[in-house]
């Protein structure tokens, strides 16, 4: 993958940069990544199969999630069962597809929610300044230096089991790092010149946020949120793993490799098809997170 | 100065002082008296630090002056709240220094332009908003076709056209132009400034010009305000500091501009010597003595005053 | 005749970007005689600047070398291997950037990183070296040099930085030294000293250097001789006088005229109409064809060669030509 250096920020290469078409429109970026990028684009593509496999799942299995067959308990992948069969006799491959449903509602809607309460305390933050900054990083401070599957499973404790806390335990722990980035781009945002341009023509400070703070920090959210869904993804898997996550019958990937566990030995498949798709899906986003990366924001390499 | 010229924004006593950490502070502008006539352009001129920059700022109230007045006509402006200001901030707009920087880049032409006009709510319909828009773009050259174009699609020249039109859209009677042309090529920076000079005589604008380029201030100024580390050395009519300036500081400003002919290098000019001060601690006395070659022990512990001297006022005790 | 340093023969030097090859510098010929300031003045992007970045070897991807020559002492500097090309960019030629912030680390002593650039080339002992970066800085005119040598980069004023860059730049006693826009960044007072200093250093040390300024000020005070550059390729090159004083392309001419002179003050300035044409969409004909007050149809068609004018004056216009035509 050809990394583009980019060219100094003097006026004069500004000016050849513009006559280069160095300063692209998203579009064209987007363009330029699809085209430089392969590994990126099979990513999406890899996404956008697990999200219709998810949302379809009733219609692409024959059976159902908690559909026993007690005769046919922990039998080996056949036509009949694609990835075999689990200790009840479930179908492996239905479990996998209902579970990429709670997998994948887990990856992004707590990442959403993250998100949302992260731009808005980032953008405050980072705009108002003063007390009101210090008093939000400090919180967003001992948010980060909790492990965040510790405060997961405290949070989960308190809420009890249930998809809902999850959403909740996940939004909790993952917001701080958002806000801080946010905080960072507000803070240079409000340094730049079209703000003071703005502020000078008597523009209210929520317009401001609103119409020129918010839009510039859009490339910096999308590369965030392929960056967290995974993570958010994989936390989910351990809880379910550590068993204080998603509860039988219903199914979710980290569930179902703590309970292949027990067969490693007789049954692999049962552990090692959930394990596969999570690893699929969180490279994939990981991927497309770098790919993203590197044509919208290159600020954020380091970070 | 006759006496029939209205006075448009005044300042009185103006200090504004940066904190650094809880002792120090950046002295950008210190005690500063200074007048805007109606219709004038007015130059400030110094070198970057000399808080050019920061002093017109705080007169339109974009920093709140650390102590000191400002009048716009007959209103006290310094210290208003938000909302009895906003009369006053529509009719005070700005033209940027850096056209890459000063457009939103994620705007097209034609928001850009409008943003004054939909804060203010001038136009009552969308394509009355438009119409207005358009006529901006004549007024400043700007093809019309260009109306839904970002500003990464224009050369520094045609943005800083956009910022024109958006600073005029509202019909202020001041504009502030915080070194309007120093991005930008010779070439171009003569046609921006064509337009600037024409758009006051068609507007009937005031225009507070900042610039550190004596050449371009010749050009657009009637008056010249020269600052050394946020004081005023030298204040008057353009043509009669640029003849004969006295302070010494203006005299070697203009002695080391690099001029455009080859045949005038011979000559050894006298150049100034050393660095700017700190303005965190900026020296006793007279600012400029540290690098005055001229300097008593006057000027060392007693501060000019401005006075003044053949037509303009000057700080200098020597003048 | 004087005796050439520095040769540059027919460079091309392209972008070649996604949407096509953009010829920044466009079959440029130029030539730095022994002892002498040689300019090269033109607007954003007319490819002055990618010049020098060609000799110094510096061009950035997607920029590169496509074609020519960069003789130094008859030594051809693009057939050289890295190591030699290396040798040579801190030995014998070396360059001043416009921003001397970025050109220093901030986190090591100004006077480390000026020793760093002797001990990289020559064998010295580190006392030594230091002693010679002590000398260079006051050569430089940095008072008070042993303070300033172990100053960091944020310490210093924007000048004293320049000086120090400048001092970087000497510390190897080159035979040629590439400026650009080393003033640009600084306030005039400041500029006037640094621009004195590069003078009295070409003058003392018999240096040779390539200046590139968008200010025609500055090449006026401080040149002998003058390329104007536009759209990648030399327009008008002569020795400063000629060029001031009877300048012959439409460009030059055009240039010159928007200058503000503090003692006749225009009720207008003159101006060039238009803007630099794109390099990815240059016209077919002249570069300048369209901005120019003195086009004719053979410059929307046909793109004029360089037309001798005698004493080393040349421009690229088929004005001269037209003009012995109509005559004969």
């Amino acid at each position: 993958m050809k990394k583009r250096e980019h060219l100094e920020n003097t006026a004069e290469q500004e000016a050849l940069a513009a006559q280069l078409g160095e300063s692209d429109t998203f579009i064209d970026k987007m363009k330029r990544m699809a085209a430089d990028n392969k590994l990126a684009v099979f990513s999406a593509f890899v996404i956008l199969i697990f999200l219709l496999l998810a949302i379809f799942a009733p219609l692409l299995t024959p059976y159902s999630f908690d559909e026993q067959d007690l005769l046919s308990r922990l039998a080996a992948p056949s036509s009949k069962h694609l990835f075999g069969t689990d200790e009840l006799g479930r179908d492996v491959l239905t479990r996998l597809l209902y579970g990429a449903r709670v997998s994948l509602a887990v990856g992004i809607i707590p990442t959403i929610a993250s998100m949302v309460i992260g731009v808005l305390l980032g953008m405050i933050s980072g705009y108002v300044g003063g007390i009101v900054d210090s008093v939000i990083m400090r919180l967003a401070d001992v948010v980060l230096s909790f492990p965040s599957l510790l405060l997961a499973m405290v949070i989960m404790y308190t809420l009890g089991d249930g998809i809902t806390s999850i959403f909740i335990a996940l939004a909790i722990t993952s917001w701080a790092g958002v806000a801080r980035v946010i905080r960072s781009e507000t803070l240079t945002l409000r340094e730049a010149e079209y703000v003071e341009a703005a502020r000078s023509m008597g523009v209210k400070d929520f317009t401001i946020i609103l119409r020129h703070v918010f839009p510039n920090c859009i490339p910096s959210l999308i590369v965030l949120f392929t960056l967290d869904v995974p993570s958010a993804i994989l936390s989910e898997s351990a809880l379910s793993f550590l068993g204080i996550g998603v509860q039988l019958p219903n199914s979710s990937w980290g569930l179902m490799v703590n309970m292949g566990r027990t067969y490693l030995y007789n049954a692999p498949w049962l552990s090692l098809v959930p394990s596969a798709a999570i690893m699929l899906v969180v490279l994939a986003f990981n991927f497309l997170g770098d790919g993203l990366r590197d044509v919208l924001d290159p600020h954020l390499k380091n970070s | 100065m006759s006496e029939e010229k209205k006075v448009l924004l005044r300042c009185e006593h103006l200090v504004k002082e940066f904190p650094v950490d809880r002792k120090r502070s950046v002295h950008a502008v210190s005690d500063i008296d200074l007048e805007i006539y109606e219709g004038e352009c007015l130059a400030l001129v110094g070198e970057s630090g000399c808080g050019k920059s920061t002093l017109g700022r705080t007169l339109i109230q974009l920093h709140k002056p650390t102590s000191g007045d400002v009048w716009f006509k007959d209103a006290k402006i310094s210290g208003m709240k938000a909302s009895e200001f906003a009369p006053y901030r529509r009719q005070m707009q700005m033209i940027f220094q850096d056209p890459y920087a000063s457009l939103d880049p994620r705007m097209n032409v034609h928001d850009i332009i409008a943003e004054p006009l939909v804060t203010y709510k001038v136009c009552a319909n969308k394509e009355e908003l438009t119409k207005k828009v358009l006529e901006l773009m004549d007024a400043v050259g700007v093809p019309r076709d260009f109306l839904y174009r970002y500003p990464h699609q224009f050369s520094g020249g045609q943005r800083q056209r956009i910022g024109i039109a958006r600073a005029i859209a509202l019909r202020p009677s001041l504009v502030i132009c915080d070194e309007p042309v120093s991005a930008l090529d010779v070439s171009v920076q003569s046609q921006v400034l064509n337009l600037l000079k024409d758009i006051q005589a068609q507007y009937g604008l005031t225009y507070l010009f900042i610039s550190h380029d004596l050449s371009v201030v010749r050009f657009i100024s009637n008056r010249v305000c020269v600052m050394f580390l946020g004081r005023v050395c030298e204040i008057g009519d353009s043509a009669l500091i640029y003849e004969k300036p006295l302070h010494p500081y203006t005299k070697f400003l203009m002695n080391a501009i690099p001029i455009a002919d080859p045949h005038l290098r011979g000559e050894e000019k006298t150049l100034l010597e050393g660095e700017l001060p700190s303005p965190i601690n900026p020296p006793k006395g007279c600012r400029f003595h540290t690098r005055c070659p001229y300097a008593t022990e006057k000027c060392r512990t007693e501060e000019p005053a401005l006075r003044e001297v053949d037509g303009r006022k000057v700080a200098c005790h020597m003048a | 005749m004087d005796e050439m340093l520095l040769e540059i023969k027919h460079l091309k030097s392209y972008f070649y970007t996604r949407k096509g090859v953009a010829p920044a510098v466009d079959d440029v010929s130029l030539q730095v005689p022994k002892g002498k300031i040689v300019g090269i003045v033109g607007e954003s992007g007319c490819g002055k600047s990618m010049t020098a970045k060609s000799v110094m070897d510096l061009l950035k991807y997607p920029g590169r070398v496509a074609d020519g020559e960069i003789l130094l002492e008859g030594r051809d500097l693009t057939k050289l291997s890295a190591k030699e090309k290396r040798k040579v960019r801190g030995e014998d030629i070396s360059m001043i950037f416009q921003e001397p912030m970025t050109s220093l680390n901030p986190v090591i002593k100004v006077g480390k990183q000026v020793r760093e650039a002797i001990l990289i080339h020559q064998k010295m002992d580190k006392a030594e070296a230091k002693k010679r970066v002590i000398e260079v800085f006051r050569q430089v005119g940095i008072s008070e040099p042993e303070k300033r040598y172990e100053c960091y980069p944020h310490e210093l004023s924007g000048g004293l930085r320049q000086r120090v860059m400048i001092a970087m730049a000497m510390v190897c006693r080159p035979k040629l030294m590439i400026a650009d826009e080393p003033t640009t960044a600084l306030d005039v007072t400041i500029e006037a000293q640094i621009l004195k200093l590069m003078k009295n250093l070409c003058d003392t040390t018999g240096m040779s250097c390539l200046l590139i300024s968008h200010n025609l000020g500055v090449i006026a005070q401080m040149c002998d001789y003058v390329y104007v550059m536009y759209a990648g390729k030399i327009v008008e090159q002569g020795d400063v006088f000629t060029l001031f004083d009877h300048p012959q392309h439409p460009y030059t001419k055009g240039l010159l005229a928007s200058i503000i002179h503090l003692d006749e003050l225009p009720d207008r300035l003159s101006t060039i109409p238009g803007v630099v044409p794109n390099l990815m969409h240059l016209p077919e004909g002249c570069a300048f064809c369209g901005r120019c007050s003195e086009a004719m149809e053979c410059c929307k068609t046909k793109k004029p060669e360089l037309h001798d004018l005698g004493d080393g004056h040349a421009i690229r216009c088929f004005l001269p030509a037209e003009r012995e035509a109509a005559h004969e």
